[in-house]
């Protein structure tokens, strides 16, 4: 499979900007049409046997998706391991769940003050963790997450243990229906925040700030001795990965009309995690993969309902054991415009 | 907030802490022995100690055929059935530790690759663990039978301290002198202590990296099944995810002493147990885990090495 990878990144190389244009509205359009897939006989597999199969592409797929390209500008892009991803996912939902109930905002509305309540959360939590080793960075991000779980499930004001339930959902915009019956709407406005995503993050990686973060992770200490101010990258990092978060948390909200704290276990943040380890660290598309496949293979396997996390669990065993660097992982020389690069492998977190 | 309790019911809440916070020592000496030497989180530790309390409960259901009705046992009769669900604990995490080792970590760290992927198998295994019981057990929480009769050996400034609550004190302090005593007085403790100073340099002075490794997982998985055992002793059931919040505490108390150092995790643990029981005590027990992780974050900005990782660094396992 890395010659896939190779084979499609030369590939991309060679083509003019016609080529890729018309390449990527292919591949958006056969995306966009996804949620007709279980319609048809011949793509009828693609139906999850248990919840409806538009449900699913919404969360957790288009979510998982989502969230695991946020998670990976933290930890694939700055090398950061963030235990607590799931925080920012609940502020998102929470924020939406609030503004949506007492206030008359709506959800487009409300979708930037959950990014930035989640934003300033993740500044006010990397402020002063960020100066931390790698492993007590973990510990304490699994930390906050814990936190941010129980203040919910103890507080009167967000419902306790029972949540906000009556989240509105979105107005009808550009002629969709958003509700229950209109999954496919959701799914529309998740595969957008997703491009979105990754028309940034590709953007950002040839950039300063991208330049940083891999000057971060590849070995800090050179990075702050080549002038780099290595907080300053790793809390923009951090909040970017945190803004994310919580756009999903916010859609979340407005989608399932309800929100509880049993929903942001330590559990989602795992599977983030992996989602982003698994499909390949870094990679863009390998992240994606990851978190199609995590996210949707658990639904389709639900037949064996039963024993789906345990083979999820094997899973995640085996693949590590046969591909440590993911199934897609990113190229071992980032194509940074200098060629010469040492040959050295980069060290890996 | 309730601040009296702190000192009307003082010496009952240092009592309670101090047991829980042995447990907590014995399950973060699996943590932090294995990071010692890995500098790896080992993920499925929790599970290791999840399958220890299953160990005492395999024992004395299935093997013993104690039934929730037996009555207490006393005498020699009762020392040797304890002694039995020790060891069969202990044995149980212990294959359960290499089992991790083996599948998790050995085909990894031959291929020298990321640390996230070590990370992301551990977590792998320890969900097919916990899982692979949640299947077995149906989800539900597993009694065993009171063996022990819990009376009260005596009573000082009117709390009285139980038997069971005894046997985890005595159990987990001596078995905490003895790992303590192994690594720091043994070859192969010292084996451990070179390779956690430097892989390279102990490959060189001819250690076998992977015998000292496994030996590590099997030392941590017998700790952290003895801790299942009296952990039984006291609460008397489990379930299959009883290891994660367990771990979690554990984890934190072995960051909070300096993860990698055997004293550290002993401080560590007492603290975190004792402190534990007068937080919850003053504003509630819901408000446990927060108050936990704000000291947490607390200690590592001031002292980012852990409480007392500086102090002790001579004695990293």
């Amino acid at each position: 499979m890395i010659n896939l990878r190779d084979k499609g990144a030369e590939t991309w190389e060679k083509w003019g900007r016609p080529q890729r244009v018309t390449f990527a509205v292919i591949v958006i359009a056969i995306v966009g049409l996804l949620p007709f897939g279980g319609n048809f006989s011949l793509t009828s597999f693609l139906n999850t046997p248990v919840s409806s199969y538009q449900a699913v592409l919404v969360y957790p797929v288009g979510m998982f998706v989502l969230m695991a390209l946020g998670l990976n500008i933290v930890v694939g892009k700055s090398g950061l391991l963030d235990l607590g991803y799931v925080a920012f996912f609940a502020i998102g939902g929470y924020t939406a769940g609030l503004l949506g109930i007492y206030t008359k905002l709506n959800t487009w509305e409300i979708l930037p003050i959950g990014m930035a309540a989640a934003m300033v959360a993740g500044v006010a939590l990397g402020l002063p963790t960020l100066r931390l080793r790698g492993d007590y960075l973990a510990i304490v991000t699994l930390g906050f997450g814990e936190i941010v779980r129980i203040v919910a499930l103890n507080s009167q004001s967000l419902g306790a243990s029972t949540g906000i339930a009556g989240i509105p959902t979105p107005p009808k915009t550009f002629g969709l229906t958003f509700d229950i019956e209109h999954s496919n709407s959701y799914f529309w406005v998740v595969l957008i925040m997703i491009l979105l995503v990754i028309w940034m993050v590709r953007r950002l990686t040839v950039r300063r700030a991208g330049r940083a973060w891999e000057a971060i992770r590849q070995d800090e200490d050179v990075a702050i001795l080549m002038g780099v101010p290595i907080l300053k990258y790793k809390i923009w990092s951090f909040s970017i990965g945190a803004a994310i978060g919580g756009a999903a948390g916010v859609i979340f909200a407005s989608k399932t009309q309800y929100v509880a704290p049993n929903e942001f276990t330590f559990n989602v943040s795992v599977l983030i995690l992996s989602c982003v380890v698994f499909g390949g660290m870094g990679n863009i598309w390998g992240v994606v993969m990851g978190g199609v496949l995590l996210a949707y293979l658990p639904e389709r396997i639900r037949f064996i309902s039963n024993a789906r996390q345990l083979v999820f669990g094997l899973t995640l065993v085996i693949i590590m054991n046969l591909r440590p660097d993911g199934l897609l992982p990113r190229k071992k020389r980032e194509k940074l415009g200098a060629k010469a690069l040492p040959k050295k492998e980069a060290n890996d977190v | 907030m309730n601040f009296s309790v702190v000192t009307s019911q003082f010496w009952e809440l240092l009592l309670n802490g101090t047991a829980v916070g042995l447990i907590y020592v014995l399950i973060s000496l699996g943590y932090t022995m294995v990071y010692g030497v890995l500098r790896l989180i080992n993920f499925a530790n929790s599970e290791i100690f999840m399958i220890g309390t299953f160990g005492s409960v395999i024992v004395s259901q299935y093997l013993l055929h104690y039934t929730s009705a037996h009555e207490t046992l006393h005498g020699v009769h009762l020392i040797l059935v304890l002694l039995l669900m020790l060891i069969v604990s202990m044995i149980f995490s212990a294959v359960t530790a290499i089992f991790v080792e083996l599948v998790a970590y050995r085909r990894l760290r031959a291929k020298g690759t990321n640390r996230l992927a070590s990370l992301i198998s551990a977590i792998g295994t320890s969900i097919v663990l916990s899982e692979g019981v949640r299947i077995l057990t149906k989800s539900a929480p597993v009694p065993t039978p009171r063996l022990l009769e819990k009376f009260n050996l005596f009573t000082f400034h009117g709390v009285s301290l139980r038997v069971d609550t005894a046997l985890v004190i005595v159990g987990a302090l001596l078995l905490y002198i003895i790992v303590d005593r192994f690594v720091s007085k043994t070859l192969l403790g010292k084996a451990i202590r070179a390779v956690s100073m430097s892989e390279e340099t102990s490959k060189l002075m001819g250690i076998n990296l992977n015998r000292v490794i496994s030996a590590t997982f099997l030392i941590g998985g017998l700790v952290t099944g003895a801790a299942g055992f009296l952990y039984m002793q006291v609460y008397e059931t489990t379930v299959f995810n009883v290891g994660f919040n367990l771990g979690l505490a554990a984890f934190t108390a072995a960051v909070l002493g300096g993860i990698g150092n055997i004293r550290g995790a002993f401080y560590g643990g007492l603290t975190l147990g004792i402190f534990e029981q007068f937080s919850s005590a003053v504003i509630g027990g819901q408000w446990k885990s927060v108050t936990v992780f704000t000291v947490l974050v607390l200690v590592l900005l001031l002292r980012p090495n852990g409480l007392f990782g500086e102090a002790i660094t001579q004695s990293r396992v």
